[in-house]
Order: C-alpha cells, then sequence, then structure tokens
C-alpha cells in the first residue's frame, strides 16, 4: 500500500497528491487552514486575483439550487499587489504548494498580472481563469471565443516564458469546447482547468426578480458534475497529452475517480469545501483507497482509463 | 502580522458530529440541545453553528447557520449548547424534526462575539422575532459582570416572539412589542430606544433580528455616545470564510469601505460601520 504512487503532474509541476483545492472555494487559504494542515493536498488553488482591488457584485450573491448553488462574487478581491504582499508569504510558510489563479477584465490586465506573478518564489503554476462567469459584460468571458482565448494565453506565454506552467480555465457554456482547448494549448497553455461554473439563473418567488443581484450566477456542486466528467472525457479524447485538472461537483472519492478515468490528472475540490471543511483531504483519501482497490499501481496509470478499447 | 490574521478567523472551530439531547417547540419555534463536550468553553455570545442538514443522500448541499443561544455545563450531559430554529425552509425543517438522540454534523464555533464591557454599564440588548435567541445567553453573562440589563423583544406579531420563561430570569426588565398588538405594547421596538438615549439611560446597544431593525437602531444612535453591537444575518454558503457571498459593506477606521464577511467579521459588527443604506450595492469606485 505504502509503494503505491499517488503524485502527478501538471506541465513540469510536479505534485505528491492529485486532489487541490478549487480557485474561488478557498479565498487564500487561511480559512480552511483551521481545518487541516494544507500542505497534505495538491495544491492551494488561490481565488482568481485581478490587478486592481474589487468589490465584486452586490448581493444577493448565493442562492441554494438542487444539489448545487448559484454563485455571483464577481471576484472580490484585494488585487494584485497586497495579495502578494500578505497572502502569497503566509501559504509559502505553510509549505503548501501553491497554484496562483489570476483574472483580466482585458489581454493587457492578463499580462501584466503575468509578470507580477513570474518574479514570486514558491509557486507551482499559474491558473489563467478566462471563464468567470460573473463579469458585467458577458463578452469579456474570453473563454467562449476561441480567438480570444488564444490571444489571452499567448499574451501570458509571452510575458512569463517557458518556466511556469500555464493552466488554463476552461467554460463549458461553449459549443465546442474541444476546439477552444485545442487554441488555448497551440497559445502555449500547459494543462487545463476544467470546468468552470455553469451560467444559470434562480428567479425569487417573493420578489419574483431574478434572486441573485447580479441576475445571472455561476451554477457548482454535484448538479454539474456529468457536465465536467463530459468535458474532461471530449477534451482528453482530442488530446490526450495535454494534462487536465478536473473540477465541477466533486464531493467524494468516488466523483474524484471519475474524473481521473475520464482522463484528468488532479482534481479540484470546490463547492464541497463549503458544505465539509474537511473535503479535500477526506476525498484524497478516499480517492487513494479506490484505486488502490482497483488494483491500479499508480494514479498515472488511471488516468483516462475510461478511453481504452473495448475488452475482447 | 501574518499570526494576527490566523488568530481572527476561527481559531477554535471544530468539525464534529454532535448528539441532540433535546428538542422541544416553543411557540412556532423549536429550542434544539447539543451535547458539544468541552468546545462550550470556546463558545461566546453572538458565535454561530454551521449544520448539515437533509442528511447523507440530500440535495441541500449547503449547511445551515444558527445563532447559539447559550451554552451550558451540567452533570448529567456535560457541556451542551441551544439554539433556536424556526421552521421555514426545507433545511431549517429537516433540523426541527430530528429527534433527541440523532447525531448531526455541525462546525463550531464561528464567527465574532458581542464585546463584553469591562466594568458594569446600563445595557439594553433589543431582538427581533427569533433574533432574540442569542440575547438570553449574553444578558448571563453581562448580569454575572454587574451590568443592567434590559432587554425589549418585537415582532410582527405575537406567535413570532421568542422569550423562554427561564430567559427573563436573566434581565432586569424585559419588554415586547408586536406590530398587531397581540402580545405587549403595540408598535416597534424602535420608539422606546429613542426615548431610552435621549434619558441617556443606556450606554450600549446590543441587537440581533432583521436588517431593518438593525439599521433603525444605527440611525438612532448615530451621534449619540451610545455603542451599538449588531449581529447581522447575512445568506451564506459556508459559514467558515471560503465563498464570499455573505458580504457587507462596512467602513474601516481609514474610511474605506469593504465588502467584509458577515462569518467572519461578524456576525457581530459595530452598527455604526455598517454602510447599510450600500447593502444589495456596491460602492461605485474602490479609492
Amino acid at each position: 500500500m505504502s509503494d503505491f504512487d499517488f503524485s502527478t503532474t501538471l506541465g513540469n509541476a510536479f505534485f505528491n497528491t492529485p486532489i487541490f483545492t478549487a480557485s474561488g472555494c478557498a479565498s487564500s487559504g487561511k480559512e480552511l487552514a483551521q481545518f487541516f494542515p494544507l500542505k497534505d493536498i495538491g495544491a492551494v488553488v488561490t481565488k482568481s486575483i485581478m490587478n486592481k482591488p474589487r468589490y465584486g457584485r452586490p448581493t444577493p450573491r448565493m442562492a441554494e439550487t438542487p444539489s448545487g448553488m448559484l454563485n455571483s462574487i464577481g471576484l472580490q478581491g484585494p488585487g494584485i499587489e497586497a495579495f502578494l504582499a500578505n497572502d502569497i508569504p503566509w501559504l509559502v510558510e505553510q509549505n503548501s504548494r501553491i497554484i496562483i489563479s489570476i483574472a483580466g477584465e482585458t489581454i493587457e490586465e492578463y499580462a501584466t498580472l503575468a509578470r507580477k506573478v513570474r518574479s514570486v518564489a514558491g509557486i507551482s503554476a499559474i491558473e489563467v481563469n478566462i471563464s468567470c462567469p460573473n463579469v458585467e459584460n458577458r463578452g469579456l468571458v474570453f473563454a467562449c471565443d476561441p480567438d480570444a482565448s488564444r490571444i489571452v494565453i499567448d499574451g501570458v506565454r509571452k510575458t512569463i516564458g517557458g518556466e511556469l506552467p500555464i493552466i488554463a480555465k476552461l467554460s463549458p457554456d461553449v459549443t465546442n469546447l474541444p476546439e477552444i482547448a485545442k487554441g488555448v494549448v497551440e497559445a502555449g497553455a500547459d494543462a487545463l482547468a476544467l470546468i468552470n461554473t455553469v451560467l444559470g439563473m434562480v428567479v425569487n418567488l417573493d420578489t419574483m426578480r431574478p434572486h441573485l443581484g447580479g441576475k445571472t450566477g455561476g451554477l457548482s456542486g454535484p448538479a454539474i458534475k456529468p457536465v465536467a466528467v463530459r468535458a474532461i472525457y471530449q477534451v482528453h479524447a482530442a488530446m490526450p497529452e495535454v494534462p487536465i485538472l478536473g473540477m465541477g461537483g466533486v464531493s467524494s472519492g468516488r466523483d474524484a475517480l471519475e474524473f481521473i478515468l475520464a482522463g484528468a490528472s488532479g482534481v479540484s475540490v470546490g463547492t464541497a469545501s463549503f458544505g465539509n471543511p474537511h473535503a479535500a483531504v477526506d476525498i484524497q483519501s478516499e480517492l487513494r483507497d479506490l484505486l488502490i482497490a482497483k488494483g491500479f499501481p499508480s494514479l498515472k496509470s488511471a488516468i483516462g482509463y475510461a478511453h481504452r478499447e473495448a475488452d475482447l | 502580522m501574518v499570526k494576527d490574521v490566523m488568530s481572527q478567523i476561527n481559531r477554535s472551530a471544530t468539525h464534529m458530529r454532535a448528539t441532540i439531547l433535546a428538542n422541544k417547540r416553543v411557540g412556532q419555534y423549536h429550542q434544539i440541545v447539543f451535547g458539544i463536550g468541552d468546545l462550550v468553553k470556546s463558545c461566546r455570545p453572538g458565535n454561530f453553528v454551521a449544520i448539515s442538514v437533509g442528511g447523507d443522500s440530500s440535495r441541500m448541499i449547503l449547511r445551515r447557520a444558527f445563532a447559539i443561544s447559550r451554552v451550558s455545563e451540567n452533570a448529567s450531559f456535560g457541556g451542551t449548547m441551544e439554539l433556536i430554529a424556526a421552521p421555514h425552509g426545507s433545511g431549517s425543517k429537516w433540523l426541527c424534526s430530528q429527534i433527541e438522540g440523532s447525531e448531526v454534523d455541525i462546525v463550531l464555533p464561528l464567527g465574532t462575539a458581542f464585546g463584553i464591557p469591562t466594568s458594569p454599564v446600563n445595557a439594553l440588548l433589543v431582538g427581533g422575532g427569533y433574533g432574540s435567541a442569542p440575547l438570553f445567553g449574553l444578558a448571563e453573562v453581562l448580569k454575572a459582570r454587574g451590568c443592567k440589563v434590559d432587554m425589549l423583544l418585537g415582532a410582527s406579531t405575537s406567535a413570532k416572539i421568542y422569550a423562554p420563561m427561564e430567559g427573563k430570569r436573566s434581565v432586569n426588565s424585559l419588554k415586547i412589542y408586536t406590530e398587531d398588538g397581540t402580545m405587549g405594547e403595540l408598535g416597534r421596538v424602535t420608539e422606546p430606544i429613542k426615548v431610552l438615549i435621549e434619558q441617556k439611560a443606556i450606554d450600549v446597544i446590543y441587537s440581533c433580528g432583521p436588517m431593518g431593525m438593525l439599521r433603525a437602531i444605527s440611525e438612532l444612535t448615530a451621534n449619540t455616545d451610545v455603542v451599538h453591537q449588531c449581529a447581522v444575518e447575512e445568506a451564506m454558503a459556508c459559514g467558515i470564510g471560503i465563498c464570499m457571498t455573505c458580504v457587507l459593506p462596512v467602513k474601516g477606521e481609514d474610511g474605506q469601505i469593504s465588502m467584509l464577511r458577515s462569518c467572519i467579521d461578524g456576525p457581530v459588527m459595530d452598527g455604526s460601520q455598517v454602510q447599510w443604506h450600500l447593502v444589495g450595492q456596491v460602492p461605485e469606485v474602490y479609492s
């Protein structure tokens, strides 16, 4: 049992274990550290940070839905300078593996953010969130446009050089996800984060208006898990050599195993942490037990196993 | 500096399974008592708990937050924690239907607590609806510090007043107001508060209840020497500070407005700093 290899890689970044937090679902780590040591999981993916401080969207920002929830936070945050000064040194102190997630309103903002992150020590990878649905202008969802996606990733790659792996976070709200995925990989993404939340809405029956302050929100939780499995499967089939960080409704080791078999190299736990602060560590140990029980010698040997040819 | 931040974030929070020791209907509400052992020592008036609802196969994925009504230690049950739930939504209905002996998944204690004065003061406790729940535990602590504790409870109608018999013993006076006059005096709690402030009869107001009531009290205490500590209630998904849904606009010492999480920087906040007029909006510019 102890010789089971649970490690994984995303580009040239190595992780001891494959369970990460999901961006936007762990703040910057301090809050979850109250419940388990952050170094016990594969990596902490921080909340997507923008260049300037940002208030985010008005309340109400949340609505529970069947087996899921809608959120419209709108990337509230302190801005990159304060974030790098206050939050990152603390995470480094925890011996946690760190993936910084960035989000910009313009192509230039992504490049600016990448330049600021480049010089930070102790970072394993950069997640480029081009798919947050909670921006005022849906036209800003770069990941819905193949050209815009490519240009953003190209800009980040040119700024950051060849060292730090780039993980492009994509939206499932598109017609041809493999095409967009291919575009960002050609532009220099080393890995893909699939999936961001699915755009949704709840109408409040008391006010008889959209419930969320931002009207629309991102749907997350078990309700979107099959969408995520499909996205991972499709993209892995199109580009089996590109590592995928899977996320979307994972709340058990069994869910995580589905993602791995569909083609994910790592799995992020997001909304499940809201209901269970120990979700990431619980899922990680469940996944490990399941892989061993299924007879896999390593995590890597299970990645994409659902794609194998029919048994004869 | 890093260590300071850490110490603010729910340093005693524990994720555990707790047994329901009692579940009693009180008017429209349920008074539910949990065995939580030594954790009672970390619970302060104003803190809240987050409870998983619906069982393992539930489609409700988020915890429900409840203010701690009070904690106590006794010989037969050890440390116990009491909360008051209104069976309104599917989550609170599920909790209210749990029988004695059942176990629930709970995270506690969470959030900020009411500040307790070091010397005796005249305290006014104001509760709206079952917002009165945490005030009875607070009253006991204030009385033990030698404070004079008066309480005002208000609601739209008598059935929505939560005022248990044993709670009345911990206050010097208790007055009830209902908007339909079915219990106590006809009217709102804000009327007598105005008079008490003018008479300089109170030093500090502790409040818990609907946002409209908290805002009205903040307006009455503005430009007076009366301190207003209020426990806010904003919809939250996680209760532990990671989801960023429960934010309120709050003005800091530097005059800068920030969107603070009511689960970590609250639920107890300084009523004079909350920008009530901006709740549900976004401040225009981040200066």
